[in-house]
């Protein structure tokens, strides 16, 4: 699977995006992101509030309790600010 | 058809409303908004997520186009880096009476501000960057939009 990340998470990180191979007992996008924040500090940095972090699925805004099931593209990022 | 354009460059709002003006069009609404320095800030810059962002754009244009008898919409947004006094946005919409254009123009921005994925990065005088946060209020805006 392709993620992505964007804003100060991409910072955080220190990668714009990645192909993971992921467990298969991750089911939503909250479990993505428990199991992301185990990879490492910048992973902990980037997820340490979720209130602060959105999410997209293919392209299309999601929820922490969206299903990651036959995705081939999770985006993660702050709170949108355009306009 | 919505016309959605997300670029570097400035755009020619004349060009941009005198499209907007074709059928049997009444009245053309926009708006515009401009980087505001506020004396501290020296660069905007503009992240969006190429992938999703025109897609997002057309959501919202679609949106506006069913819930007004419009006879089209424009959204352009400026991505990169700009200056205070720099066009950032420009939506419009034209339509047979001034209230659906009005509307339709206010919905857009307000929609724009907390559905479309663009992130801004403030340069300010001295050095310091930050990202710009979200505002509560912006959220209340759109909110009061969802029907």
């Amino acid at each position: 699977m392709k993620l992505l990340y964007f804003a100060w998470l991409r910072e955080k990180i220190g990668l714009s995006e990645e192909d993971v191979m992921l467990p298969e007992n991750l089911r939503s996008v909250a479990d993505l992101v428990e199991w992301l924040r185990g990879r490492g500090p910048g992973y902990q940095a980037a997820f340490a509030q979720t209130k602060l972090v959105r999410c997209a699925i293919d392209q299309d805004f999601a929820q922490a309790d969206s299903s990651i099931a036959g995705a081939t593209e999770i985006a993660f990022f702050p709170p949108v600010t355009g306009g | 058809m919505p016309r959605i354009i997300v670029q570097q460059k400035d755009f020619d709002t004349g060009a941009e409303l005198a499209r907007l003006n074709a059928g049997d069009v009444g009245g053309i609404s926009s708006f515009i908004g401009v980087v505001r320095g506020e004396g501290k800030i020296t660069a905007l810059h503009l992240e969006h997520y190429p992938a999703m962002t025109e897609r997002a754009l057309m959501k919202i244009a679609d949106e506006a186009m069913a819930r007004w008898p419009l006879s089209d919409c424009t959204i352009i947004h400026r991505v990169g880096t700009l200056h205070p006094g720099d066009n950032i946005v420009f939506v419009a919409a034209a339509s047979a009476h001034r209230d659906a254009a009005l509307r339709a123009t206010a919905f857009l921005i307000d929609w724009l501000k907390t559905s479309a994925p663009f992130w801004k990065r403030e340069d300010f005088v001295g050095g310091d960057t930050a990202w710009v946060a979200a505002r509560e209020a912006d959220e209340a805006v759109a909110a009061a939009w969802v029907k």
